[in-house]
């Protein structure tokens, strides 16, 4: 590398030696400016501070509102007994062996009900590979009958009961209004996903009515929760529907490129429309045939 | 020669000699029509401008029918089911109807909005053609800035029609372009209460101006640029690529008529029809799906067209430096990134051909290119400079890339606040190497020269005069087509 650069220094050229010795100068200085750079947005860490015995979640579930329905999970001891087990290996590593969560890793799961354990499971979001990493979709690791034993064994400890959304008395109009007003902040218009700081709102490409109706509720990770007076069981219902919608939305313009706007389109422009174009060009032009 | 013949051709004459006793520009005409274009491919990238620009005004004049410029809000009650019952402007509601409702409505937009990214997409291919092939050289300097002028001009006008939708993004591009406008130091604040009518959203006066600016000055302005443009081009005479038989002072190709015009219209048409398949088939822009902005609504992900990337990836490379004076911020940190960064990219390709001058000490007028490899120096210090530019611009979609990838925003900040420096060193010192080996080799590397330069005797014999084309003596003859009737030869 340095004898690259006292090369390029030193050899004969056009440019006088005092502009190239400069434009390097230039250039380390900016270099070592931007390496310099103050790192302004760390990385922040998610879990909770240290708080005894206990660590409780920075935020908890919102109940659906009263006279709301709710999803009602199949229980009995049994199943609490099987669910205890499955918790006991793959779970309380991080959150406790009675729940109470470990400080600055996981929070306790006391009193979430079943909602977030639902979500988070039937998502495949938990159990993390490791436990600081932000938990994304995932194929869930345990199958139906499983998470419904650990919603039976978690949820015994108490909790508001799960929401759900009926997408079929939704209101479409009333949906993109309110998904507009309150989701695509981060999720992006047409529900394709996007990032916030350090972290990725996901797209909603494959949740299900339940899943959104506890994600709106709890507010999973960096996501906000919303009580029934935010966004009542009709604007939930009608959110469901249009995150249905967007899977198929009205493409009237043709291929619909993924809905995401500029960064595709611009990708067609360069590499199919220009590119057409400069091949017409190359087919009707000529070129230089003699060698020079 | 039959008798229609006959009657067809005196007819013709009889036409002719009457429109040259009137108008009188038959040397004009005949001049033109002899006008010779160089045989070379590169040179159609200027026409497919050319032609996007024409598809754009027609494209254009259909959508101003329908458009208004208003700001007033209303309540939508028209077919599209989503947005009934929504409260939105004048100006996105005739959008909307345009796009729902008008038959070929959609379609126009969606051809006008393609052509506005083919548009400048084939600008700046064609500035990559004048630079590395040292066009821009004197005499045809002046040609090269009215150029980069379009390319401003350009830019701004895509932004402006961008912006007049009034939906979800051209709100979000406008309250950035708004907080560029406040961060010039001094003048920002009076400049941007200038132009929006007050503080952001502006007032409705803003809206009528902006659409005047979209579809009357500046659209006049890059026509009258256009016909400077080619007036210059066919006053100096294209540069050619230098080849056997073609001198400083000639042109050698194919002359306007009957041959080039031809393939020109060719061009024009493919260009049109690419266009429009464009508009038909791939959805651009679905402003049904973006909403109608409000000032306090926003998306994740929104992006500018593309020719606005480089910006959008200049706002987010930059460190958050500001200049602070006594407690008073006199540079905010969007001026950086907004207006300094695109000032410079082009106060250098402005000052290019001055400083080219200045190292080389060639003041010479030049009218045959270079090849790129024939100037080292030069296709490097061009090749880096667009990569840094480039860098910048890929940098406009960290947010996708962190989302597609999972690589931390951050992270890739961070990354390219040092590969913005040192990648442009890589790419010069590599471009210049590769044009120095191609010179070497002295050969395509596609398309290597074979073959013998001979010459046939008098005995009727042949004699190898080289195995290489530029230890070849000149040829004896040169080609007589098209050679320019008055210039030396």
């Amino acid at each position: 590398m340095k004898r690259v650069f006292v090369r390029w220094l030193t050899h004969r050229s056009r440019i006088p030696p005092v502009l190239r010795l400069s434009l390097a100068v230039v250039l380390a200085a900016l270099a070592a400016v931007g390496l310099a750079a103050p790192a302004s947005q760390g990385q922040q860490s998610l879990g909770g501070a240290p708080s005894g015995e206990v660590n409780p979640p920075s935020k908890s579930p919102e109940p659906p509102g009263p006279g709301d329905p709710t999803k009602t999970f199949p229980d009995s001891p049994a199943l609490r007994i099987e669910g205890y087990n499955l918790y006991q290996q793959g779970c309380s590593s991080c959150h406790g062996i009675s729940l109470e969560g470990t400080a600055g890793v996981a929070p306790s799961l006391r009193g979430v009900g079943a909602g977030p354990v639902d979500f988070y499971l039937s998502t495949g979001r938990m159990p993390l590979e490791q436990p600081r990493e932000e938990p994304l979709r995932n194929e869930p690791a345990y199958d139906r009958s499983q998470i419904d034993a650990l919603i039976a064994f978690i949820s015994s400890y108490g909790g508001p009961a799960a929401p759900t959304a009926d997408p079929s008395r939704g209101d479409l109009a009333l949906g993109f209004h309110a998904f507009t007003l309150n989701c695509a902040g981060c999720h992006q218009i047409v529900a394709r996903g996007g990032i916030t700081v350090n972290a990725q709102a996901p797209d909603l490409e494959e949740t299900t009515p339940q899943q959104i109706a506890e994600a709106v509720r709890m507010g999973p990770y960096l996501m906000p929760h919303f009580d029934a007076t935010a966004i009542d069981q009709h604007t939930l219902d009608s959110i469901a529907r249009y995150v249905l919608w967007t899977r198929h939305p009205d493409d009237a313009g043709g291929w619909g490129i993924y809905n995401i706007g500029p960064i595709p389109e611009g990708m067609v422009a360069w590499f199919i429309g220009l590119a057409a174009l400069v091949l017409v060009a190359r087919l009707i032009g000529e070129r230089m045939d003699e060698p020079v | 020669m039959n008798l229609v013949e006959r009657y067809v051709h005196r007819r013709f004459e009889r036409a002719s000699r009457s429109a040259e006793q009137r108008v009188g520009l038959a040397g004009a005409v005949k001049w033109a029509l002899r006008y010779v274009f160089p045989d070379h491919w590169s040179f159609l990238l200027g026409e497919i401008a050319l032609y996007s620009f024409m598809v754009l005004v027609v494209t254009g004049i259909f959508l101003t029918l329908y458009y208004v410029p208003s700001d007033a809000q209303v309540i939508y009650h028209g077919s599209y089911a989503l947005l009934y019952g929504e409260q939105m402007s004048e100006a996105y509601r005739s959008v909307l109807n345009l796009s729902v409702d008008v038959p070929a409505g959609l379609l126009f937009r969606q051809v006008h909005h393609w052509a506005a990214d083919v548009f400048i997409a084939s600008i700046v291919l064609h500035l990559m053609r004048v630079f590395f092939t040292g066009a821009y050289r004197k005499p045809r300097d002046f040609n090269y800035f009215i150029g980069l002028t379009m390319l401003m001009l350009a830019i701004l006008e895509g932004f402006a029609g961008y912006s007049l939708v009034d939906d979800l993004l051209s709100g979000m591009g406008l309250a950035i372009a708004y907080s560029v406008a406040m961060s010039i130091p001094f003048v920002g604040g009076q400049l941007a209460s200038l132009v929006w009518g007050g503080p952001f959203p502006g007032r409705s006066v803003f809206w009528p101006r902006l659409e005047i600016v979209h579809v009357l000055i500046i659209p006049a302005a890059l026509a009258l640029l256009i016909t400077l443009h080619l007036a210059m081009i066919m006053r100096q005479h294209h540069s050619q690529f230098p080849g056997p038989g073609r001198r400083e002072r000639n042109v050698v190709g194919t002359p306007m008529w009957p041959a080039y015009a031809l393939r020109s219209i060719g061009l024009m048409l493919a260009v049109g029809g690419v266009l429009f398949l464009l508009g038909g088939l791939i959805q651009i822009n679905p402003i049904w799906q973006w909403g109608p902005y409000h000032p306090y609504l926003s998306e994740n992900g929104a992006q500018p067209d593309w020719y606005i990337g480089w910006l959008i990836g200049a706002l987010r490379l930059m460190p958050n430096w500001e200049l602070v004076i006594a407690g008073r911020t006199v540079i905010p940190n969007p001026f950086w990134g907004g207006a300094a960064f695109p000032l410079f990219v082009f106060v250098v390709l402005f000052a290019w051909p001055a400083i080219e001058r200045r190292i080389t000490g060639d003041v010479l007028r030049h009218d045959l290119l270079d090849r790129p490899r024939d100037r080292p120096i030069r296709t490097a210090i061009g090749a880096a400079f667009l990569s840094w530019v480039v860098i910048v611009f890929a940098v406009g979609s960290t947010d996708r890339i962190f989302y597609r990838m999972g690589i931390s925003y951050t992270t890739q900040i961070h990354v390219w606040r040092v590969g913005i420096w040192v990648l442009p060193i890589l790419v010069f010192f590599i471009t210049r190497s590769a044009c120095r080996s191609l010179q070497r080799a002295e050969a395509h590397p596609l398309r290597a020269w074979q073959g013998n330069v001979v010459r046939r005797t008098p005995a009727g014999g042949v004699e190898v005069l080289s195995d290489s084309p530029d230890r070849s003596v000149p040829p004896i003859s040169e080609p007589p087509v098209g050679t320019l009737p008055g210039s030396e030869s």
